[in-house]
């Protein structure tokens, strides 16, 4: 609690004991009413002044001015009428009480959102002279050697020189299971290191690492305004003036009806406190509070999952995505190729990966490397003679003097030997290992584990349609796209096509439905901005893809997708449920205060009451770890 | 220019319209008031005295919500 809070509470309670204990005195007239004016100064003082400052400096039209005048006017028509004070000080009392729940509960989740994402470092090791000192990290050079002990976080991006740890990077990530690290791996800022101690040369600079980058992005997210933020600014802008404007016609007009038109009294009394009531349930506090608190709810909630969305804006395009347009490579594929079979081979499977394996071994292309990867022992160089790269088809060499080719059915044709073609999809590697065919191998890029379900929770999400961009070749990308439940493909696609697809893709969707689209953040930064929303994945320290993306994806998984729209999909829900439920409590008690229905507590209600049970929904969008 | 300032105020509301003074003060382009995270980020126009601008600000916001601080 802060000092204003604790101030207010004493306050509170002062002007609460008081109004109980003057309740049972037996006292009349005049000193009932400046017995009656204690408590109410006490707890409304501040409010009164506020008002006046507000007439003061032309800005009249706010909740101060709302509750003085209906309080003033409910002492006004006690003292013409039946001396009861209780309402007027109860209305203040409550409205201070709803002031400060308010408050409080703004304050607690500023606190605990800021601790979710809790990734600032404060200080830095360095070595000097054998000893250890604490830097700020913004002195931090790029290149420096920092010293990272266990229990401590990274302060700022880096290469491991030394050290064996296990790093958790649950704040990045959302990911509860730590991570392995050795000398040479990068090692990203805003990780916990959890075992051992490391010693890193830095790669970047302070407000470049990491974690000051995800900060930023968090820190500025609640800033671009949603379209329900905006309305209820607007609506709040003329809302005030025109509830203070009906109150005085209600105040005025009918009595007024009455005295011309029907020749009736004009009970003035009557009118005035059914204008009062008014007053007290028009404070649109309910509505400006909760909608914020919400979206800020819910991006912290989210980012605390790994998701970090760069605006309350977002939040609502991608509770309205209809259609996911992914690009295959990096989001539903690892991006790293493996060999998945070996297919009519005369001989071991091994033997022939060996072949291949020590063929290619002087090419750096993914390929070569998955099969050397395959083949998983050492490259003895010395009995590979006379490698000829045939590019784009494949490899010829002599391996222990026998002739040898890799490659695709161009290069065996070229051979003479005709390949046995293959039934699966994937890169295939033929082989000829002294002139005679000996089988082909099957490389394809893996399919993530989580790909099939990461699909079939987007449509159990309310996804229409998705669709897979890649430059891979048509046979290969139906398969996976078959596989994982894919509704369309659009294969071998250069990036530039990419763009021209999407923007197709947005060309067929109604107004109302939003079209995302997943990257891994390389090479996709056009398509990612041409998106209705776009979406970067495993985009840890890949500065282009944070900057182009609408909503990162802190590690690259592709269950989250489903997950932002969801965490999205809860938040707008409770967003629209707090103005509907707010408005139409409002719109219902105006409506019976007008016909005389309602009294002041039940105002009060209309007021406080609901504005607590809308703050209280509000923090609920915080919640998302079970979505 | 863009720069951010931190400020207080204590309802939704105020910030509100500490935002609208804000962006009705002369030399400045847009600003916008995150009530949630208590900061004011201030778009500034070419060749503005950003400091006298703000000093400007702060005494419009104070006019508009006499409860309310901008930490320049």
């Amino acid at each position: 609690m802060t000092k204003k809070q604790k101030k207010m509470l004493v306050r509170i309670f002062i002007s609460a004991v008081l109004m109980v204990v003057l309740h049972f005195l037996p006292i009349k007239g005049y000193l009932r009413f400046f017995c009656y004016l204690v408590p109410y100064l006490v707890i409304g003082y501040d409010i009164l002044l506020k008002a006046w400052k507000g007439i003061k400096n032309r800005q009249p039209f706010d909740e101060s001015l709302l509750m003085a005048l209906a309080t003033v006017g409910a002492i006004a028509v006690a003292i013409t009428g039946d001396g009861d004070y209780t309402e007027a000080v109860a209305v203040m009392l409550f409205y201070q009480v709803g002031e400060w729940f308010q408050s409080y509960a703004v304050g607690r989740s500023r606190k605990n959102i800021s601790e979710l994402m809790d990734i600032r470092p404060d200080y830095a090791n360095i070595e000097r002279d054998g000893n250890l000192e604490r830097v700020d990290p913004d002195e931090v050079e790029i290149g420096s050697v920092i010293v990272v002990q266990p229990g401590e976080k990274v302060p700022i991006d880096g290469i491991i020189l030394e050290g064996e740890t296990t790093l958790n990077t649950s704040a990045l990530t959302g990911e509860s299971l730590p991570r392995e690290a050795h000398a040479g791996d990068e090692v990203l800022s805003g990780c916990i290191n959890m075992t051992g101690v490391l010693r890193l040369q830095t790669t970047k600079e302070f407000g470049e690492s990491t974690a000051s980058k995800i900060l930023d992005l968090v820190e500025n997210a609640s800033s671009r305004k949603s379209k329900s933020e905006e309305f209820i600014t607007k609506f709040a802008r003329i809302y005030t003036p025109a509830v203070v404007y009906s109150a005085i016609a209600l105040a005025v007009l009918p009595p007024l009806v009455r005295l011309s038109v029907f020749g009736l009294t004009a009970d003035w009394g009557t009118w005035v406190y059914r204008a009062l009531t008014f007053l007290v349930i028009s404070c649109p506090c309910a509505l400006v509070i909760s909608i914020p608190l919400s979206f800020f709810a819910g991006l912290g909630g989210a980012g605390n999952a790994g998701v970090l969305i760069k605006g309350s804006n977002y939040m609502e395009t991608l509770a309205q995505t209809k259609y996911v347009v992914f690009d295959k490579t990096g989001t539903l594929t690892q991006g790293v190729f493996e060999v998945e079979a070996v297919h009519h081979n005369k001989m071991e499977e091994e033997r022939l990966l060996e072949y291949a394996a020590l063929a290619e071994s002087a090419s750096s292309h993914p390929i070569s490397k998955s099969l050397q990867r395959a083949y998983g022992r050492d490259i003895d160089r010395a009995r590979v003679t006379d490698i000829q790269e045939i590019s784009g088809n494949g490899v010829t060499a002599k391996v222990d003097g026998i002739f040898v080719a890799a490659g695709n059915d161009k290069l065996m044709r070229s051979l003479g030997i005709e390949p046995v073609s293959c039934h699966r999809a994937g890169t295939i590697i033929h082989m000829t290992i002294g002139g005679e065919y000996a089988g082909h191998i099957v490389i394809s890029d893996i399919v993530k584990p989580q790909a099939k379900e990461a699909v079939a929770s987007l449509k159990a999400a309310g996804v229409k349609k998705t669709v897979m961009l890649t430059g891979d070749a048509g046979k290969v990308a139906d398969q996976v796209a078959k596989n994982l439940g894919i509704d369309q493909v659009y294969s071998e696609l250069l990036p530039a096509d990419k763009v021209e697809k999407v923007e197709e893709l947005l060309g067929e969707k109604t107004e109302k439905e939003r079209l995302a689209f997943v990257g891994d953040g390389i090479n996709d930064a056009p398509v990612l901005s041409r998106a209705d929303i776009g979406i970067a994945m495993g985009a840890m320290g890949s500065d282009a893809a944070i900057e182009a993306a609408d909503v990162v994806l802190m590690d690259d998984d592709p269950m989250k997708i489903a997950k932002a729209i969801r965490i999205s999909r809860k938040c707008l829900r409770i967003v629209y449920q707090n103005i509907w439920f707010a408005i139409g409590v409002k719109v219902i008690c105006l409506i019976l205060g007008a016909v005389g229905i309602a009294n002041m507590w039940l105002a009060i209600f209309a007021d406080v009451g609901v504005m607590i049970i809308a703050v209280l929904n509000a923090i609920r969008a915080l919640f998302v770890k079970r979505l | 220019m863009k720069k951010t300032y931190k400020i207080d105020v204590d309802c939704a509301n105020c910030a509100n319209k500490m935002e609208e003074a804000a962006k009705n003060t002369a030399g400045v382009k847009n600003a916008v008031v995150n009530f949630m995270t208590l900061k004011m980020s201030v778009e500034f126009e070419e060749g503005q005295n950003v400091k006298a601008v703000m000093e400007e600000v702060r005494r419009n916001c104070k006019k508009v919500e006499d409860d309310c601080e901008v930490f320049l």
